[in-house]
């Protein structure tokens, strides 16, 4: 069963700046929901107040009702897994030893064999199987995303954050990944939220988008209304062109920078065509 | 599902393989103990050894009893010193993986608290200006002094980071910071020491040794090594999900600060209860760990008691050497130490081919 999850009114601060204000928003059962926004718009913040990495004010993120704050971190554990952009293990662990961790919510002392075949069908869902025991450290970057999401599986959580989770991979590991994070929204009942800087790929997967301005709320809704040219440039700063392909997907094409103090004309790069395709 | 139960296989085939790796050191130890109890200055040999402590252990048993002096060399002098070199050893290797665990860092060790020249500060205060933290424990207090001053480092970063935040780079600052804070008033002390011979006293604390070895010293040391041992053991499982950072270990579940706390205390409490008897004793803290982590992996479950037992036949074997060697003088074992684990380290770490630290 998914949960239900509740952002009421989250503001959250470092020091003096503001890093949140007033975010208020509900996330659907077992939906997509994409985050973005330019850097330092608070993005990660917002998701590490969910995860309860970062301590959100009372009744600020609510699942089912009940206040994270109020939830021992282990039992949120069980419902909640967050991924980061990046993994680095200091010590050498394999890679089955780190996707057991993913168990670690349950295990007291003993690694039950429940325990262990949950981990090892995590592992099987990311095609990790022949990679279990090598050392996590020797792995290439896609690789160990793909290690860290097998381990936030383990946890077995309703909900999954996501911390801009295709920033340091390949074209092809980006859309696997993002694949896989659809195909839990429609097979496995999570409630996936992921931040990501991607317009195209975030137009693509997202069943609604959240872009923030400034720690606030700018706009929320499907891709198509979201990601708008309007939008963008008064978000992002920069002139797009939104066209559609061929076969009807959104297409984002980045133009320009607005507002900087060399002349445009003086830059030898390509702009790209006014329409691209379509009609 | 076939590949299910296979790669099941392989992990309690894994698991096995530790468990024999754990018990072989064990039943190294042992022999270890046996012969270093069988040498030395004084003439019983192996097999008075085991006869008198088989003795001693097993009244019933009638043995013929050994000649006095033979039970006391045995008795009174090697085996209280072979058992605090295993406990010594033991701690002062669980609290070095105790700390690299906690703060991320294969640098560090227990001392990066504070401890050993705080330590030094409180046994140089007695031994130098006659000043003693307690009034009762009449000839302890050497051993008072230094405990009560490593409490001491240990809460002063415990409070620095707590204002800074408590994260590993805080309380490794603090630490750093400590430590050299009672260096300054260590150097300090023996710079206006007024007698040499004082200063003498103080160098030889710091050099540390085992030779202040007996039971009723053992009655004191061994339950405070054993119970901070046995509690270390209890954060395996969330030391291992700490190595991939506070926050994965949060979203798991586990609170980093208090793991960070308790590893504060529990480290600083187990090395001070063994150098405020020894004095200072290095390198075991700091390299057991690592040589752990070569043969067995970095699993705290089987990697912590591993260290544990690697810095124990370490110690031991090192002291034994140390008294036996040019005997009946001895090397500070801290010499023997180094001069024994580098060439063992360097030997683990250039055959494996394998990565081991990023």
């Amino acid at each position: 069963m998914a949960l239900k999850l509740q952002i009421n009114k989250l503001s959250f601060v470092y020091g003096n700046f503001k890093a949140l204000k007033d975010v208020l928003f509900e996330v659907d059962r077992c939906e997509f929901l994409g985050v973005v926004g330019p850097n330092g718009s608070g993005k990660s913040t917002l998701l590490k107040c969910i995860g309860r990495i970062l301590k959100p004010e009372k009744n600020a993120v609510l699942i089912d009702d009940c206040d994270v704050t109020k939830i021992n971190l282990k039992s949120l554990a069980k419902v909640m897994g967050y991924v980061p952009q990046r993994s680095e293990s200091v010590f050498p662990f394999t890679v089955f030893d780190i996707v057991l961790m993913g168990r670690k919510p349950y295990i007291h002392w003993t690694v039950s064999d429940d325990d262990c075949r949950i981990a090892i069908e995590a592992l099987k869902y990311l095609g990790l199987e022949d990679l279990a025991t090598r050392h996590f450290n020797e792995l290439s970057g896609g690789e160990q995303q793909k290690v860290i999401i097998a381990r936030a599986l383990a946890q077995q959580p309703r909900i999954l954050l996501f911390d801009e989770p295709t920033t340091y991979l390949d074209i092809r590991h980006q859309l696997e990944i993002l694949d896989l994070l659809k195909h839990l929204t429609t097979t496995k009942q999570c409630t996936v939220i992921v931040a990501m800087h991607d317009l195209n790929l975030a137009s693509r997967y997202a069943d609604r988008i959240l872009m923030l301005k400034k720690g606030s709320i700018y706009a929320l809704g499907p891709p198509e209304t979201v990601l708008s040219e309007e939008n963008i440039a008064d978000v992002y700063g920069i002139k797009v062109h939104v066209t559609r392909t061929i076969l009807g997907a959104m297409q984002i094409m980045p133009v320009e920078p607005v507002g900087t103090h060399y002349r445009r004309s003086e830059v030898p790069i390509k702009s790209p065509p006014k329409q691209l395709v379509g009609p | 599902m076939s590949q299910i139960s296979e790669l099941k296989k392989l992990y309690s085939k894994g698991k096995a393989r530790k468990l024999i790796t754990l018990f072989s050191f064990f039943i190294a130890l042992v022999v270890a103990a046996v012969a270093s109890v069988s040498v030395g200055a004084g003439s019983p040999r192996l097999a008075e050894a085991i006869h008198v402590i088989m003795a001693k252990l097993f009244p019933f048993l009638n043995l013929a009893p050994a000649s006095r002096l033979t039970q006391i060399i045995i008795l009174d002098l090697r085996l209280p010193r072979v058992i605090l070199a295993v406990i010594a050893g033991a701690a002062l290797a669980a609290s070095g993986t105790l700390m690299q665990a906690a703060l991320r860092n294969p640098l560090v060790s227990p001392y990066i608290l504070g401890v050993s020249s705080a330590a030094g500060f409180g046994a140089a205060l007695f031994i130098v200006l006659g000043i003693s933290t307690v009034m009762f424990f009449k000839g302890y207090f050497i051993v008072a002094n230094a405990f009560i001053f490593s409490v001491v480092a240990m809460l002063i970063v415990y409070g620095i980071a707590r204002i800074r935040g408590i994260t590993a780079e805080s309380i490794i600052l603090a630490g750093v910071a400590v430590g050299y804070l009672f260096s300054a008033l260590l150097s300090l002390i023996q710079f206006i020491a007024p007698a040499s011979d004082a200063v003498r006293a103080v160098v030889f604390w710091l050099l540390g040794g085992l030779s202040t070895a007996n039971w009723s010293n053992l009655t004191i040391i061994l339950p405070m090594a054993f119970a901070a041992i046995a509690l270390m053991m209890l954060y395996s499982w969330d030391l291992n999900v700490l190595s991939l950072g506070e926050e994965a270990a949060t979203s798991l579940g586990v609170n980093p600060r208090s793991i960070l706390i308790a590893s504060i205390v529990l480290s600083a409490w187990a090395t001070a209860s063994i150098i405020s008897f020894t004095g200072v004793i290095g390198f075991v803290d700091l390299i057991s760990p690592h040589i752990a982590r070569i043969v067995i992996g970095s699993d705290h479950r089987f990697q912590l008691p591993c260290s544990a037992l690697i810095g124990a036949l370490l110690l031991l074997c090192a002291d034994t050497t140390a008294r036996v060697l040019l005997a009946p003088a001895e090397i500070p074992v801290g010499i023997v130490t180094s001069l024994m684990g580098v060439p063992f380290f360097l030997y683990l770490l250039m055959s494996r081919r394998r990565q081991i630290w990023r």
